[in-house]
Parts: C-alpha cells; sequence; structure tokens
C-alpha cells in the first residue's frame, strides 16, 4: 500500500492546518478501487453478462419532431430470434429527474421531439438480431415544423413541444430583483452592458451508457446500470413500472466518467427493465457512441446580456443580468439550470442589487441537463470577461478589483446565499504570485498575453430534488469480530473518488488504514439512501454522515476498551490499527480485539450516520432554494496564451490555478479533480460544441446533430494540454468533514474567462462567447483592422416578456428573506408533488 | 424448430487460435467479429473497453504481435496464431506491472474505463522505447482519450514506471 507520495512539483498546498496527528487524511494515497481499474477488474455496466441474457437496441427517431401517427412492429416481431418489440403504449407513464418535469415516456408515445428520441425497441436472443429487426419496424410519421434555437422557440409558440410551461414554446421564465437597480445604476459612476453567448456542450464520458436488468429469484428486479443517481432513478422506476420501489433494486455500478450526463433517470434504463420483467430473462443494453450524443443532457447554451454599474473604486452598485437558455427537447434538470444561470451571481463578488431574469425554451434538440458546474460556467464567463473589461474601463488592475469587491466569509449574499468560509482573497493573491502576474499582464509581446478569472461553487445543493424532509446523504457500517469494517453508502463511485473518501474518514476516526475498510456503495437495496453524485455533494454530505457513524462506532468501542483496560475513555486513542491509552500506550489492545469487546458488551455493533444541509432560513421567496449550498469553494486561475494574427491559432501555453477546498482529503485525487476541471474546462474554451445544422430544405429541413461522434465532436488530447500549476488553499471549513468543501467543478468555471481574458491581452480582441475557435479571432481581428469594435460575439438579446419580478430586498436595506410583492406561500402543492412520486 | 435460420452472432463458424496473455487459446466466433467483440464476448476478457467501436477513443487498445492496436478496428479472424496481450495479461504472479502500480499511485486513473488501454499503449512505447521524452509520451498516448485526469497524472504515471521499470530490469526482478 502506498502512502504518503509527494504531489508533482507542479502542485502546492498552501498550509497543513497546524497541531493536528491525522494518519489518513490529508496524505496522497492509493484510491481504494484503484486495483480494479488498473488490473481490468472493474466491472462496468456493459462488462456484465449473465446467463440466458438477451440484448436490446432501440429504435430512434430520424426527424426532429413529428406526431407518430402508426407503429407497426408485426415484422420484427416476426423474426427469428426476436424476443419482444415494445413501443410507447407499453410504457405510458411520464416520469423527468425533477417532480415538476414530468414530460418524458421511455419510449414515444405519439410525438418525437428530437432526432434521436427513442420510438420502439426490440429484444432479442443476440444484439445484432435486435439491430436488425430494427429495421422492420414501420412507423408512419407526421412531420411537424422544428425549433432550433431559443429565438426561434419564442417567435413559434405553436405547435407546441410539451402542453406545459410557461406559455408557447417557453419552459421556464424567472424573475427577480433583490434591490432597486435602476436606484444603483444612478448612482454608478460606470456602466456597462456586454452579450455574452456560450454554446452547449456535451460530457463524452469514455463510458457509453450500459444497463441489465433481471427479474431476480424472487420475482423482483434488479437493475445494473452507470447511473449517477441509483435514488433518483429508483423512484423514477417505481412510478412508471407501477412497482413497489421496496421490490426494485437498483445497484450502480461504477461509473466509467459521469460529469452529470448520468444524472438523469433515462429512458433506455426503463426500457430493459419492463423487457426483464416480461420476459423473465436478463436484458442488456450498449448504448452506441452514437445514441449517448442524443442522451445528452448537457451544458444548455445560453445567451446572456449583462449591465453592471460600478463606481470608480469599482463597488458593483447593481447588476441586471437576463439569460436566454436552450433547453433542447424536455425538462431534464432545466428548471434548475435555469437558476443557476444567475444564482451564483453574487458569490464571488459583492453586488449590491441584483435583477436576474432567465428563460429557458425548448428546442427539437437532445434535451439539455447538467454538465459539471451546472448551469454557473455560462454566466460565470460572462461576468469574469465583464470584469477585466470593467477593470479596464476604471484603469483598475483586473486582480486588484477583484480583491476589492471579493465576498467575505460567512457574508448573506443579495439573493440571500449564507455564504460559509471564503478562501476567494487568498486565491486570488496566490495566484498572482505564482503565475507572476505583475510582470505579465499588459506587458508580454503582441501575440502573447494572460488572463485571469475567479469562481464560486456549491458544495453540495442545499434543495433535494424532491421536497422531503429525510437526510440527503446516510453511510451505514457494521463492524464485527474479525476486526473488519463494512461501510455501506448510497452514494455512487463515477471515477470522482468518492468510495476512498468515505474510507478515509471512517479510517481516520477508527485508526485503521483505508485498505481496512470494505466499501459498498451506489446499492440501493445495501446502503441508506443517498442523492447522488451531482452537485459536488458527496465529499461534505456523505462524509458528515460517515462521520457520525464512524464517531458512533467509536464511542461504543471506546467504552468497552475503556473498561478493560481500566482507563478513561477520553484517555483512548484510536491509531495504527489499535486503541490505546495516550498517557501509556504500553496499555493497549488491537483493533480487532477492541471490536471484540464492543460486541461482547453491546452485541452486533452497526451504526448508521445522516446528513441533512443546515437550515436556510434565509431565502424565503419562492425559488430561493436554489443556489442554497452548506458551503461555497472559490476559484482563481491564470491562463497565458498565445495567439497566431496570422491565422487565429490559440496555443494555451499555461495554466495557475489556486482552488479553496477547505482540506484535501486525498491530495492526489484532489490534484485529479482540479486537473481534470481544468482539462474539460480547456475543451470548453477552446473546441467542443455541440452544434446542430438543418438539412436543405428539399430534405426536409429537418434539423440534425452535426457531430455525434467523437472523431467529429473535438476534445482536447494529451497534446493539447499546456503546462498546469496548481496550489490547494486550504482552511478547513467547520461544515465540511475535517474541513474539506468540494474540488470536483469549482476549478472548471475560471478557465473560460481567463482564456478569454488572456487572449484580449494577446491580441486585443475580445471574444464574448466560447469556443475561442481561430476563425472567430481572426474575423474580430479583422473588424479591429476596419476600425471597428475589435470584438466577436453576439450583437442582440430578444425580447422577453418577463413576468413581474418578485422583490426581494437585500440583508443590507433590511429585507428579511421574504419577496414583497409575494403571495404567501400555498403549502398544498408541495403535498401533492410528492405523492406523485410515491407508489 | 420453427426458424428457419439462426441470428447472425449465434453462427460461430469463424475459429482461430491465439496466444491471450501468453496462453494458447481456441475460439470460435461469428466471423464479421472484431478482435474488441471476442475478447468481451467470446473469451471472458472484459477488461478491454468499449468507447466508440469507430477507432476515435483508444479505450480498446491491445498490443498484437508488440504493436499497440485497436481492437475495435481489427477484424478477429485476422489475428489466427498472433499473439494477444490485453490488461489482464500484465500483472504477473499476482504482482502489477510496474506502470499498473504507477497509475494507481499517482492518480493515473480516476473512472478507470481508459485505464486499461492508455496502459497499454504506455506498454507498447516503453517495449519499444525504454527511455521515452515527455514529448514522446504525449505523442504516443494521443490517441487515447481521457475525460478524467486532464492526462497530466497520466504523464507523471508513464513517467514513475520508467524509472521503476529499469530498476526492477537492474536487479533481474524484471525481464
Amino acid at each position: 500500500m502506498a502512502n504518503n507520495q509527494d504531489l508533482p512539483k507542479r502542485a502546492s498546498r498552501s498550509s497543513k492546518a497546524a497541531g493536528e496527528d491525522l494518519r489518513v487524511i490529508g496524505s496522497s494515497r492509493q484510491r481504494v478501487d484503484v486495483r480494479g481499474k488498473v488490473t481490468g477488474q472493474t466491472i462496468y455496466a456493459d462488462d456484465i453478462s449473465l446467463p440466458r441474457m438477451a440484448y436490446c437496441k432501440i429504435l430512434r427517431s430520424p426527424h426532429p419532431h413529428a406526431v407518430i401517427r402508426n407503429i407497426d412492429v408485426s415484422r420484427a416481431q416476426a423474426h427469428p430470434g426476436v424476443y419482444l418489440v415494445l413501443t410507447g403504449k407499453d410504457l405510458p407513464i411520464e416520469y423527468g429527474i425533477l417532480p415538476v418535469s414530468q414530460d418524458e415516456t421511455a419510449l414515444c408515445v405519439d410525438r418525437v421531439r428530437h432526432v434521436g428520441d427513442p420510438v420502439a425497441a426490440v429484444i432479442a436472443r443476440e444484439e445484432l438480431t435486435a439491430f436488425e429487426a430494427l429495421d422492420l419496424i414501420d412507423v408512419e410519421y407526421e412531420i411537424l415544423p422544428t425549433i432550433s434555437d431559443p429565438e426561434e422557440a419564442l417567435a413559434t409558440p405553436e405547435p407546441r413541444l410539451h402542453d406545459y410551461g410557461e406559455e408557447g414554446n417557453i419552459h421556464k421564465r424567472v424573475s427577480f430583483e433583490f434591490g432597486d437597480v435602476d436606484k444603483g445604476f444612478a448612482e454608478a459612476d460606470e456602466i456597462l452592458e456586454d452579450l455574452f453567448f456560450y454554446q452547449g456542450s456535451t460530457h463524452l464520458a469514455m463510458e457509453q451508457h450500459a444497463s441489465v436488468a433481471i427479474k431476480d429469484r424472487e420475482g423482483k428486479l434488479t437493475l445494473w446500470t452507470s447511473t449517477q443517481v441509483p435514488h433518483y432513478l429508483h423512484r423514477s422506476l417505481a412510478k412508471v413500472l407501477e412497482l413497489p420501489a421496496g421490490h426494485i433494486r437498483v445497484i450502480a455500478t461504477p461509473n466509467g466518467g459521469g460529469f452529470g450526463g448520468k444524472s438523469d433517470p433515462l429512458n433506455h434504463e426503463i426500457i430493459v427493465c419492463k423487457a426483464a420483467l416480461l420476459l423473465g430473462r436478463p436484458v442488456k443494453i450498449s448504448l452506441t457512441r452514437e445514441e449517448v450524443f442524443y442522451c445528452h443532457r448537457g451544458r444548455h447554451p445560453v445567451l446572456m446580456k449583462f449591465k453592471v454599474g460600478v463606481k470608480k473604486d469599482g463597488t458593483i452598485k447593481a447588476l441586471d443580468l437576463q439569460t436566454l437558455i436552450d433547453g433542447g427537447g424536455y425538462g431534464s434538470f432545466g428548471v434548475a439550470s435555469t437558476f443557476y444561470t444567475g444564482a451564483l451571481q453574487t458569490t464571488a463578488y459583492h453586488v449590491e442589487r441584483f435583477k436576474f431574469r432567465a428563460c429557458r425554451t425548448f428546442t427539437n434538440k437532445p434535451p439539455c441537463g447538467p454538465k459539471r458546474g451546472h448551469g454557473t460556467p455560462q454566466p460565470r464567463f460572462g461576468q469574469e470577461v465583464q470584469m477585466d473589461k470593467i477593470a479596464e474601463r476604471l484603469g483598475i488592475d483586473p486582480a486588484e478589483l477583484r480583491l476589492r469587491t471579493a465576498v467575505k466569509p460567512n457574508e448573506l449574499t443579495a439573493n440571500f446565499l449564507q455564504l460559509g468560509t471564503v478562501g476567494l482573497e487568498q486565491c486570488i493573491r496566490r495566484v498572482v504570485d505564482m503565475s507572476g502576474w505583475k510582470d505579465k499582464f499588459r506587458k508580454l509581446p503582441e501575440g502573447r498575453g494572460v488572463g485571469l478569472a475567479c469562481s464560486c461553487y456549491l458544495t453540495g445543493a442545499g434543495l433535494s430534488i424532491y421536497w422531503n424532509k429525510m437526510p440527503h446523504s446516510g453511510i451505514q457500517l457494521k463492524l464485527d469480530r474479525s476486526g473488519g469494517v463494512t461501510l455501506q453508502a448510497g452514494t455512487t463511485e463515477i471515477g470522482q473518488g468518492s468510495d476512498d473518501v468515505l474510507a478515509a474518514i471512517v479510517a481516520e476516526i477508527l485508526g485503521l488504514q483505508t485498505v481496512d475498510i470494505r466499501v459498498y456503495s451506489g446499492d440501493t437495496d445495501l446502503g441508506p439512501v443517498d442523492l447522488g453524485s451531482y452537485s459536488s455533494r458527496v465529499t461534505l454530505m456523505a462524509g458528515n454522515a460517515a462521520v457520525q457513524a464512524a464517531e458512533r462506532a467509536k464511542a461504543m468501542l471506546a467504552e468497552a476498551v475503556a473498561e478493560k483496560l481500566q482507563v478513561p475513555k477520553e484517555r483512548l486513542r484510536f491509531a495504527d490499527n489499535a486503541v490505546f491509552d495516550t498517557a501509556a500506550p504500553e496499555k493497549r489492545v488491537t483493533f480487532p480485539e477492541a471490536v471484540c469487546l464492543g460486541e461482547s458488551r453491546f452485541g452486533t455493533i452497526g451504526t448508521v450516520g445522516s446528513y441533512w444541509p443546515p437550515k436556510m432560513p434565509a431565502a424565503q421567496y419562492k425559488g430561493g432554494g436554489v443556489g442554497t449550498s452548506p458551503t461555497y469553494t472559490y476559484s482563481a486561475a491564470v491562463a497565458e496564451v498565445e495567439v497566431n494574427p496570422a491565422t487565429g491559432w490559440i496555443r494555451v501555453v499555461k495554466i495557475w490555478n489556486t482552488h479553496d477546498l477547505g482540506r484535501a482529503l486525498n491530495p492526489t485525487i484532489a490534484l485529479g479533480q482540479v486537473e481534470g476541471s481544468i482539462y474539460m474546462g480547456l475543451g470548453e474554451a477552446l473546441m467542443e460544441e455541440q452544434e446542430f445544422r438543418r438539412l436543405p430544405k428539399k430534405l426536409s429541413h429537418a434539423l440534425v446533430h452535426k457531430f455525434p461522434s467523437i472523431l467529429e465532436y473535438k476534445s482536447p488530447t494529451s497534446l493539447d494540454m499546456p503546462e498546469i500549476f496548481t496550489e490547494f488553499v486550504e482552511g478547513p471549513d467547520p461544515r465540511g468533514p475535517f474541513g474539506a468543501k468540494e474540488v470536483g467543478q469549482g476549478p472548471l468555471l475560471p478557465i473560460m474567462p481567463a482564456v478569454a481574458n488572456a487572449v484580449y491581452d494577446a491580441v486585443g480582441v475580445r471574444i464574448d462567447e466560447v469556443p475561442i475557435t481561430p476563425e472567430k479571432i481572426l474575423k474580430a481581428l479583422a473588424e479591429k483592422r476596419a476600425g471597428r469594435e475589435p470584438r466577436y460575439g453576439p450583437t442582440h438579446f430578444p425580447e422577453i416578456s418577463w413576468p413581474e419580478a418578485l422583490r426581494v430586498p437585500p440583508p443590507w436595506e433590511g429585507g428579511d428573506g421574504r419577496a414583497i410583492n409575494e403571495t404567501p406561500k400555498e403549502r398544498k402543492p408541495r403535498v401533492e408533488k410528492e405523492a406523485v412520486l410515491k407508489p | 424448430m420453427t426458424q428457419t435460420r439462426l441470428p447472425a452472432e449465434s453462427e460461430k463458424t469463424a475459429h482461430i487460435r491465439i496466444a491471450l496473455n501468453g496462453e494458447e487459446v481456441d475460439v470460435s466466433f461469428a466471423p464479421y467479429k472484431t478482435l474488441l467483440e471476442i475478447l468481451r464476448e467470446d473469451l471472458g476478457h472484459t477488461g478491454t473497453k468499449h468507447g466508440c467501436e469507430l477507432g476515435e477513443c483508444g479505450a480498446c487498445a491491445v498490443i498484437l504481435d508488440g504493436e499497440p492496436v485497436l481492437s475495435c478496428l481489427v477484424l478477429a479472424l485476422e489475428c489466427d496464431g498472433r499473439n494477444v496481450i490485453t490488461i489482464e495479461g500484465l500483472a504477473s504472479n499476482g504482482e502489477l506491472h510496474p506502470i499498473q502500480e504507477a497509475f494507481a499511485n499517482l492518480g493515473g486513473s480516476q473512472c478507470g474505463y481508459c485505464t486499461p488501454g492508455m496502459i497499454l499503449t504506455a506498454k507498447a512505447l516503453l517495449d519499444r522505447t525504454p527511455h521515452p521524452s515527455h514529448d514522446q509520451i504525449r505523442e504516443a498516448l494521443s490517441g487515447n482519450l481521457c475525460r478524467c485526469t486532464g492526462y497530466l497524472q497520466i504523464f507523471d504515471s508513464v513517467e514513475a514506471a520508467i524509472a521503476q521499470i529499469s530498476e526492477r530490469k537492474r536487479t533481474g526482478e524484471l525481464k
């Protein structure tokens, strides 16, 4: 077991909390699940094969929008080797990840809404047979007009994609005003208005989704699947299949990457369950890469209009943000995403007054959802590029401007988000030092430049997806006389290292090594409920539950050992696989002996831990729950780029970044999360885009995916990676387990704007959208040469009929978190919503 | 029998013998199958992964007669009499290969899905070029996509393995 390797030279830690004697936490070590991964032993969903297993293939719509007039499956059904053909009428119950957007069916019943929407499923003895039989299904479609983007959606209220939502093809519209922004603008010395566009992108996890379902020997359903959210999937299966949830077992297999793409209950998961129940034999599906592009749920394309008013010293008097969001064909997480395009605009810099309006529309494309950073990278890009522009307008260094406006620890923001520890100032100071910012900014030769950006992210969403009063995470521990410790969790290992973090917490408290803990995660039968691996919630929430469970076990053992050794239990220390008297360390028992003493004293030893986020009484207004979190992380990044003015080619040379993560529980994993975030951010900054095109008029004018393949969907390779220098800013947050906050998403956020700001420093043109491509740089350079605004980006924001804003006075204007124009809360709908999902 | 013919995948009319991780094996399979498919479906070696089936991602890389190949692009029928090394063949006597150990120690594997292909591509490089430069490592791995790590810890792992292999060769632990 390798422990305590040093981090590579490119990474450092600002400080280690002094006076602590931690043996596991904070040390770089092999993650608990890694042996299976380097030997090929880890069993992903696609690696599962069961006796008598049948294979499923899905027929998908070739049309972006159509009514299904008729489906004739008789020829497919008669094909040799075909066991079953399913269509929409077999699975008519609607579901969706959010209670307010139950708008999907596992197979389309009478309408398809994007190319790739599932229409029928064939289950056959062999995969190839199922594939062949898809051609034998006859579907009559009536083609409908298609909507390609939000502006078209606003202009095309009919036909509606869905019969719910705000109106026409507007899915969700929100409008808030935290303080009178007009008054703020009147007090400002400078007002800037900027438009930004953030292109959509997809997760591109290396593992293609796969699922295997069986009707088990008790007649119950078991599903193995690559999901980040076994609990939410479990609920959806109960609803759609009309089975008692207690008779369904969902096992989230280790995910070969998630990044948000496996956070929705997905149609193929439901289809194989239905088929397995009907056939009484295992049914498997493995999606092709093309099908994964149709599942999508990736980054929403967002058009943004930022109007900001600042004082000469940089004080942000008012911010007015409008976002227009391309949702694709279904709701998915979209309502939450809509709120997230504005909720965190107050959590990095102190904004005195904030107006935020967002509108998500349906379009005939695969549904967008949560991708790493969920809804916040888009406005973060806008805000950070705008900060760069403000700094230039005011003649203040961009780092200095951010230091002046940075939020303070434990601040309550204009929109009533309660911050925790805030390491932003230190992040900025350190990244400025590390990068040599002061010697480079506006000082490098033409064609070379640096850009700085910061960010803030949640450590777990403060609210569950469905309203309930139960814990967000639970952990169960079993200790037995072998000395073995079994940890059962509902969390999903998606590569982020959650199994390791939980094992480390328990090992630290019980004085063991991580290898001594056996982790069973992601299984709804074995582990207590955990809401899932999303919103960077697992380390803090499941971690705190693990602390509680381990402390409870420790207390039992301590009492039994204290009695045996005749020492006060307060003097006992659990370390090095033993329990000993700190005053006389030779007075000791081994850990297995301690468990035997405990078991003799108390009987079988099992403990549980639960975690609820702190109550958030601050935000009382409707919609105030989105953006709340137990605590927030902060990042700062400097990008150094080279831009060739002749070709527009951009090379990111170096990235320096700092991340305020509270404490690195396993620095090797934390560094991997940071570098992986930066990598993914660079992909979005420079090349990744989920793009669509229309076929020519004579070929149906349909809207099709431009690149449903890895070859054409460009993502960075090993040759595209710059040098990266990382520093962890560690200041333990009392809300996190051993002080830890999130690290998996936040470090992505500053990368895109840092690159955009660096391009401006290099060649003096603003690229106000991502991806920042050579073509856009050349166009902006041409504008510059022609004496026009040296910029490439969106040029107008459409008129949107916004509802009256909920007016919530900020805390410093005497606000109490309630809207002054809100009708009193109705309690009833919430109860109904929950009942809908309860079988 | 009402069926007029067997489904295509059931027609295991192709037969080959390969040396799989040093062990001779016979396998019968439907003739259209790729090396990736027979490894996973007919030989139970699921360590080699599907990522795209089109030669775009590198997840299915194996070593064929000493050369790294994308097994999704190699017809199994082409492999008769040839040597195939997969991730299952790297550890010996219960001990991880130095490349595996380095990936495990240094964060070279997160979700693990690209890891088998990545490790085999690295091994093929080091077998040919025992002391590659940093740029040669980057170049050799450029056909293997990883969405988790940002590649840097993978470079760390390969570089650490180089040192470890030299050391083990010096002491005679590794041939």
